[in-house]
């Protein structure tokens, strides 16, 4: 029996006012995709390829112009957005923390929003802090400019896990941070995306992370989804742009590959 | 004797717990009406570009008002307002003093605060709002959890530039009856008593430099994210405002409050009235520096009780008559008329303090000048100053219909320096006092008016309508009426346009009541 899609985009179409001009800009064009429950999709693309914009409707930080976003079966438009929102994760590029806020309090944020007992928050802030494997004792009270860039993005996982979301949002999570760490930070997340059962959706420019990560990739260019499927069904994609953007990872495998094996011959 | 042992310095630290008190009182009423009104203004206005644009807009109108006018304004509006209130709902408030200053304050407060928080809460990071929408927040949750500690540091920025304005700007309150530290200020002028001055002055600068520094100390912590120095600024500003506060409060509101408007002789003769109460076992306190447009007004709703002013002042600018009847009749007249609005005319002090044109006596000898008859023939090629209302006053109007006077430069002056101006020939004419003391000690002369174009100013003793059947005030005051001629007046205003310890209005009041006392 074939379940039903978790996250379904049908025929969605989303542009913007293009700053003086009367003309509108076309963000996203026609874009239909399924997401199953349990799945970890990546969507890759160039900066203004559409595929932020695609993340936020399903949210709805932003509503489409036509078509139709459905979360577990409802269309977005006809649910609270707010409690929508409450009841998925997200992630922003570079932490989005509140600098205002410690740790904890920007961990627990959505769990105050949803009304919990405070002994459950905290209970639940110190759960998380060992989930992204967090020093406890030294980071729950700290202020966000006082952590690493690494330490700042477990800080915002944790803060989209804390309210025990299926879904997770995920903007550019990594991309801000050195490779060793992103590498890190990756794995551990697709190690969690696992144990917890969720369904994330994760927006990169970076092919290679996303091969790494995702069971499933969508490619978008220019607001359209050109190609989707497993690692191995995109590098037979006929697509050249699928092709331009699988070059790079293949080239980098194929060097570092020469390159240790020289080594160790050496 | 040296500077600082000079006993005014004393005199002036007796008044500080009420002045200051009473400056601390109003400045900080007025901050927080600001407050209040600016910060959910700006926060409506934040998105909205036009409202924005419109409420900046009349926020810097209203800082381009001088913050004299801008008070001055309120008490016509707020008297304008209470009569209306009683007529329709049966209740008035006092237009005076403390409410006007309170309002025209707040609203000078107000540009800071809005650009401020506007520019604070624009200025936080877009990807920020985004975040706070992300994790569920509704936009009321966002503006107070997210959006507006994060512009707080750039809001206390502009509480704290608001702030020091309204404390510096308090000192113009005087003149609508709001006790400030600008009654140092404007007394300190009237009567050339430079020490005043100079005390209100730094009193008022030191109060602005004590909350500026607290507040910076607050808005470093918020900045900084260190609760220390916010704290430390919080308990800075609470022990000011409560060390300025109590000792005011706790002082027993007197029963009768003498009115003096801005100028010595009225310093003086509302210090002998003081005295005279107190002598009589009356509770008496002075409200000085009131405008001349004010002062009558202040009367009429009872927010004084007693005062002296001219009998040609009120005719003319109070009532706006015309005619000139001899000076009995237009007393009698003027009586009649005052008891309609309740006032009574209790009686005349024995001397007139009209406007006069004056000259050195030996310039208008030299070209052959002593009525006004002659004075218009050389008036194109003379320079006139006169104070800052004579110019627009009716009298002005009268003498240059009367005469035909044509000057070829007319000046506003402070009045106690005009003397000095036409004896040293800066100009040749002022529209002088007759009663002003430094006439005698200049050698000026002062014209004859043969048209009689300038009415008589019998300084006349005015009673609240509460005073109106108050027997013991009454008594108390009976002593002084047709006492004191213009000779002793000019003496006692020559005394106190001195610049020593006893030039001080009280000490002066206590000379002339000597003097007249013992006739």
């Amino acid at each position: 029996m074939a379940l039903a899609p978790l996250i379904a985009y049908a025929h969605v179409r989303k542009s913007f006012a293009n700053g003086h001009d009367a003309e509108r800009v076309t963000a996203v064009d026609d874009v239909s995709l399924d997401i199953a429950a349990g799945e970890f999709l990546a969507i890759v693309g160039a900066s203004g390829s559409g595929k932020s914009t695609l993340l936020r409707l399903a949210n709805r930080l932003l509503a489409p112009d036509s078509g139709r976003v459905m979360v577990e079966g409802e269309d977005v438009r006809d649910v609270d957005p707010v409690r929508l929102r409450r009841c998925m994760g997200y992630v922003f590029q570079s932490g989005g923390l509140f600098p205002h806020m410690r740790v904890a309090d920007n961990i627990a944020v959505t769990p105050r929003l949803l009304g919990w007992p405070a002994a459950e928050i905290a209970a639940r802030v110190d759960e998380l802090l060992e989930l992204v494997r967090l020093d406890r004792s030294l980071h729950r009270d700290r202020l966000p400019h006082e952590l690493s860039g690494g330490q700042q993005q477990r800080v915002g996982v944790a803060r989209a896990l804390a309210a025990r979301p299926r879904i997770m949002l995920m903007d550019e999570p990594f991309g801000a941070l050195d490779p060793l760490t992103r590498d890190t930070l990756g794995d551990e997340y697709r190690a969690l995306h696992r144990r917890l059962a969720l369904t994330t959706v994760m927006v990169t420019h970076d092919m290679t992370a996303a091969l790494l990560l995702a069971d499933r990739i969508a490619v978008m260019r220019a607001g359209r989804v050109v190609a989707q499927g497993q690692p191995a069904e995109l590098s037979n994609n006929n697509e050249p742009y699928v092709a331009e953007l699988l070059r790079t990872p293949r080239r980098q495998a194929e060097r570092l590959n020469a390159l240790l094996a020289g080594a160790s011959a050496g | 004797m040296s500077f600082l042992s000079d006993p005014r310095w004393r005199d002036a630290a007796a008044h500080l717990p009420d002045y200051l008190g009473s400056h601390v009182q109003v400045s900080l009423a007025a901050l927080a009406l600001g407050l209040v009104i600016s910060l959910p203004l700006a926060i409506l206005a934040r998105n909205h570009a036009v409202s924005r644009g419109i409420l900046l807009g009349l926020a810097s109108v209203v800082q381009t008002v001088p913050g004299l006018a801008l008070l001055a304004l309120f008490y016509p509006l707020l008297l304008a307002i209470a009569s209306l209130t009683l007529r329709w709902f049966g209740f008035d408030f006092s237009a005076f003093g403390f409410l006007p200053a309170m309002l025209a304050l707040a609203l000078y407060s107000m540009l800071p605060v809005l650009r401020n928080t506007i520019t604070g809460l624009n200025g936080v990071d877009p990807a920020l709002l985004e975040a706070a929408q992300g994790v569920g927040m509704t936009p009321r949750q966002s503006l107070f959890t997210v959006e507006l500690p994060l512009a707080l540091p750039v809001i206390m920025a502009g509480i704290r530039t608001s702030a020091v304005w309204v404390i510096g700007t308090a000192t113009l309150s005087t003149p609508i009856g709001q006790t400030s530290l600008g009654n140092y200020i404007f007394a300190g002028l009237q009567t050339q008593n430079w020490v005043l001055v100079l005390f209100g002055c730094v009193a008022s600068a030191l109060l602005a430099l004590a909350v500026d520094q607290f507040l910076t100390l607050i808005e470093r912590g918020l900045r900084e994210r260190k609760r220390l120095h916010t704290m430390l600024g919080s308990v800075g500003i609470a022990v000011l405002v409560t060390a300025t506060l109590i000792p005011s409060m706790a002082r027993a509101p007197s029963t009768y409050v003498v009115g003096a408007k801005t100028f010595a002789e009225q310093y003086v003769l509302s210090a002998l009235i003081e005295q005279r109460l107190q002598a009589a076992g009356l509770q008496a306190s002075t409200r000085e520096g009131l405008g001349s447009s004010v002062i009558f007004l202040a009367l009429a709703a009872n927010n004084i009780d007693v005062y002296v002013d001219y009998s040609g002042t009120l005719w003319l600018n109070q009532f706006h008559r015309t005619d000139m009847p001899p000076r009995e009749r237009l007393l009698a007249e003027l009586k009649e008329i005052l008891a309609k609005q309740d006032v009574t005319l209790l009686g005349a002090l024995g001397f007139e303090n009209a406007y006069a044109l004056v000259m050195p006596r030996q310039r208008a000898d030299a070209l052959g000048i002593h009525s006004i008859t002659d004075l218009a023939a050389h008036a194109p090629t003379l320079s006139i100053a006169g104070d800052y209302e004579f110019f627009s006053r009716p009298e002005w109007t009268a003498l240059q219909k009367a005469y035909g006077l044509s000057f070829r430069r007319q000046r506003q002056m402070q009045p106690d320096f005009m003397y000095a101006a036409v004896a040293s020939g800066d100009v040749d004419v002022i529209a002088g006092y007759t009663s002003e003391g430094r006439i005698k000690e200049y050698d000026l002369e002062t014209l004859a008016d043969p048209k009689h174009a300038i009415p008589p100013y019998d300084a006349v003793l005015l009673l609240a309508p509460r005073r109106a059947h108050d027997a013991a005030l009454q008594e108390a005051l009976k002593p002084l009426l047709e006492r004191i001629d213009i000779a002793t007046m000019r003496e006692a205003n020559l005394r106190a346009s001195g610049s020593n310890a006893n030039s001080s209005p009280a000490a002066v009041a206590r000379w002339l009541w000597q003097r007249i006392g013992r006739q």
